[in-house]
């Protein structure tokens, strides 16, 4: 949206300017604080991650067995007697230790981890590794990434679309039947996707196998390229209803009522007085000063649809960051649960970001500042 | 009180309202039964499975669920050697006895399982054991013979001599008809006759028979012989203590902190608001995996975990928002000038002004956490020893329950989960438009 659009500002040069420099500088502002809580939180996660310095531990006992095996393995030291090689493997194990920096405090080291932390340089998994062979836990993520986004992205935006939509038509049929259907289904979002997923399953993949069950594309991958998203697509159906289902008619529900709260004010009703065609009237009179604790739930959606990314993609084997999560829990791979949360940090301060953005140029109060 | 009780009463004209309440009160009865019938050692001990479930089949479905569809599945039958006419023998130095085990088998399937447990005792010899099958058409199968420890099994269905004997799994070739070329169920009075020979006048010998059917109960059996219907009914009380647990202690810790925040305002104040911004980044469910893997993944740990996060949740800012206007309310003014103290100001004037409005909330609060412990235990991080719905769920897809069929040991548990969910969402809608004005508007 361009803000000369908004006719709340003066259509001149010197306003859109001004404009423009606000919304730099609450952008700025905004990205401040943002990193600032990305930094805080990553620090809180690796304090939980390392809590009673467990991970340490580990990591203590995995260098200790992999520089024994190493030195019993190397033929060059077989004369040694047995009191020379545990010598030697105590003397190499302190070098690593030192190296690692195991020996400093634990205070130290973990601004050192927030450190890496924060330019993603995520450390090295344990078990895992990318499909190209990566050990890198960044390369792992990344690799994932993409499909966490595909997915959650088409759900997102369709379920905020199509129930905005719907509720925009309900609110002016209130009372019809579909109005009290949509009423009496709203209670079924209690469940969360999962939970439909599994049905759908049941039904679409075994009872009536005309969808898969699972996985993001055929076993041998297409190799068109058409072929290759008509695939993708055919595997994306069942999540995406899933989602669909378990969101869409709370959705639905809460924007009818708040839809139907807002077409009682009394400037609503004076343009319906006036005559005004109802869909000027929804436009400019009801979505337009709604719009900011519109995108406001539609951010908190985005937030809990995050973190109900994890299952979905266990119940349908979507290869995406939930996966992994999954995966690395089998694996024990701590590296990459933490690389993940962190992750998870970040998209959700990067989705908080490109909503307060979005807010600050929908509401001119916010960028300015609110001075009261 | 008069407030609460109106607002209460006002509830009746909801029918999806007394739905809910209807279902939530099953569901608390059920619970209460359910551990007062099964007490709490008594079922951690029993689902961790193993000897107390020798007797029940595999994978069993419920047995309602296969009448309902007019079909005749075996059920387990177990024939005990004390209700069987024995024949003894004396002779010097011991006895021989002859103990006939029969059954009529008029099921349609064959069982999924044969197996003969075996206690001796008293003895300073091992007795010695031969066992033989009789099938109504007359025909007699050796099935071998060998010496019995004090607690013995003979797992027929695993013999692969007899196996190979028979062509068919000893199972289904023990049973079926003759001379055709897909096995049949060959109905009748089948015996297995045990002849033993006891090295001890006062030795003993009990046997048990145990043909395991393919329907047991009324909610079937999972992959290790466990009875489903003990981790559906302790699942409640679980469900139902972590959700109620869970949204009492976030909502009214947050909404403790915000008033605080509001009331004394300030550095306190904008700190609080910072660190509800900074829990917004933290990602729940990631975190709660993170903590499952690292340390440990008891319901109980979970519980403090989702709790401490939720005390900075989002709804700090709400509840702040409500607060902020009644803070400067004239009857806040009187409290303070009488001398109230600020815990009491909090406590007993802020808090309780926005309570109404949290009720709905709070009601619909507890399915998202029931079913957040379910999303858990799919994972794999449930509770390591409770018997709960999402277990069940998890056992269930470990073992590829829907590609094999066992849809019964999938859809009891989501079930149940659904019924817990739709009864509260039910009765928190009611609520909401009860205790929302701005709702009863419309």
């Amino acid at each position: 949206m361009n803000p000369s659009q908004n006719p709340s500002i003066p259509k001149n040069a010197e306003g859109l300017v001004r404009d423009l420099k606000l919304m730099l500088l609450f952008t700025g502002k905004r990205i401040i604080a943002l990193a600032l809580m990305v930094l805080i939180g990553v620090y809180l996660t690796i304090l939980i991650a390392n809590m009673g310095g467990r991970v340490d531990e580990l990591r203590l006992v995995q260098i200790r067995s992999e520089i024994s095996e190493a030195v019993r393995g190397d033929l060059s030291f077989r004369e040694l007697n047995s009191d020379e090689r545990n010598r030697l493997i105590q003397r190499r194990v302190d070098l690593e230790v030192q190296r690692l920096n195991l020996d400093r405090p634990f205070l130290l080291r973990s601004f050192n981890y927030l450190y890496r932390a924060m330019l993603l340089d995520l450390g090295r998994a344990e078990q895992m590794h990318s499909d190209q062979g990566s050990r890198e836990v960044h390369a792992i993520i990344l690799e994932r990434l993409p499909a966490t986004l595909l997915l959650f992205g088409t759900a997102n935006l369709l379920i905020f679309f199509l129930s905005v939509y719907i509720a925009l038509w309900l609110s002016r049929h209130y009372g019809s039947l579909i109005d009290r259907i949509v009423i009496v289904l709203a209670p079924t979002s209690a469940a969360p996707a999962w939970f439909y997923g599994i049905f759908l399953i049941l039904f679409f993949a075994f009872l009536l196998p005309i969808l898969p069950a699972g996985g993001m594309v055929e076993a041998p991958p297409p190799l068109g390229r058409r072929d290759y998203a008509l695939s993708v697509l055919k595997h994306m159906a069942l999540p995406v209803l899933a989602m669909l289902l378990s969101q869409i008619f709370i959705s639905i529900y809460s924007w009818r009522t708040f839809f139907l709260i807002h077409s009682s004010e009394d400037y609503v009703e004076m343009a319906r007085a006036k005559g005004l065609p109802s869909r000027m009237i929804e436009r400019r009179y009801i979505l337009r000063p709604t719009l900011a604790p519109v995108i406001t739930s539609f951010m908190l959606m985005l937030i809990s649809m995050w973190s109900g990314a994890i299952i979905l993609e266990r119940t349908f084997s979507w290869p995406g960051l939930g996966t992994l999560i999954f995966q690395a829990i089998g694996h024990h791979d701590t590296p990459v649960i933490i690389g993940s949360v962190v992750i998870f940090a970040y998209l959700l301060a990067f989705s908080i970001l490109v909503l307060d953005i979005v807010y600050g140029i929908v509401d001119p109060r916010v960028r300015i500042g609110a001075k009261r | 009180m008069k407030y609460w009780s109106e607002r209460l009463w006002e509830l009746r004209r909801y029918p999806s309202a007394l739905l809910g309440m209807a279902i939530i009160f099953c569901l608390v009865g059920l619970s209460i039964v359910t551990v007062s019938a099964i007490p709490y050692d008594e079922a951690i001990d029993r689902w961790r499975g193993g000897d107390y479930w020798r007797m029940h089949p595999r994978n069993a479905e419920p047995a309602w669920l296969d009448r309902l569809q007019g079909g005749n599945k075996p059920k387990t039958l177990i024939i005990s050697s004390l209700a069987a006419e024995t024949e003894s023998v004396a002779f010097t130095g011991g006895k021989r006895l002859k103990i006939p085990l029969h059954f009529d088998y008029n099921f349609s399937e064959f069982p999924s399982e044969i197996n003969l447990f075996l206690k001796s005792g008293k003895h300073t010899r091992e007795p010695f054991a031969r066992l033989t099958w009789h099938t109504p058409d007359g025909r007699e199968i050796p099935l071998g013979g060998r010496r019995i420890t004090s607690s013995d099994r003979f797992s027929i269905s695993q013999d692969w001599a007899l196996e190979r004997r028979l062509g068919l799994l000893p199972h289904v070739g023990l049973l079926a008809r003759p001379g055709t070329d897909s096995p049949e169920v060959l109905p009748g009075r089948y015996t297995l006759v045990l002849d033993a020979v006891l090295f001890d006048e006062t030795a003993e010998i009990t046997a048990e028979l145990v043909v395991y059917g393919r329907v047991h109960g009324l909610a079937g059996t999972d992959h290790q012989r466990r009875d489903l219907l003990l981790a559906l009914l302790w699942g409640t009380p679980i469900a139902l203590a972590f959700g109620l647990l869970a949204a009492v202690g976030t909502t009214l810790t947050t909404l403790v902190i915000a008033a605080t925040g509001v009331w004394f305002g300030g550095r306190l104040d904008a700190a609080i608001q910072r660190l509800t911004e900074i829990n917004m980044i933290l990602p729940l469910l990631p975190i709660l995996v993170m903590v499952g893997t690292l340390y440990s993944t008891s319901i109980w740990l979970m519980l403090g975990v989702v709790v401490l996060l939720g005390i900075f949740s989002a709804s700090a800012k709400m509840y702040r928002g409500m607060l902020l206007p009644i803070r400067e309310s004239p009857y806040i003014q009187a409290a303070q000038a009488y001398g109230a103290s600020d815990s009491r100001i909090i406590l007993h004037y802020l808090v309780p002004r926005i309570l109404p409005v949290l009720i709905p909330t709070f009601v619909t609060l507890i399915p998202a956490f029931v079913f957040l412990e379910a999303s858990l235990a799919v994972l794999g991080l449930g509770d390591p020893v409770l018997p709960t719905w999402g277990k069940v769920l998890n056992d269930a897809q470990n073992e590829s329950a829907l590609y094999n069929h066992y849809y019964y040991w999938v859809l009891a548990p989501a079930l149940l989960l659904m019924l817990t969910g739709l009864g509260f969402a039910l009765l928190g809608f009611a609520l909401d438009r009860v205790f929302n004005p701005r709702l009863r508007r419309i």
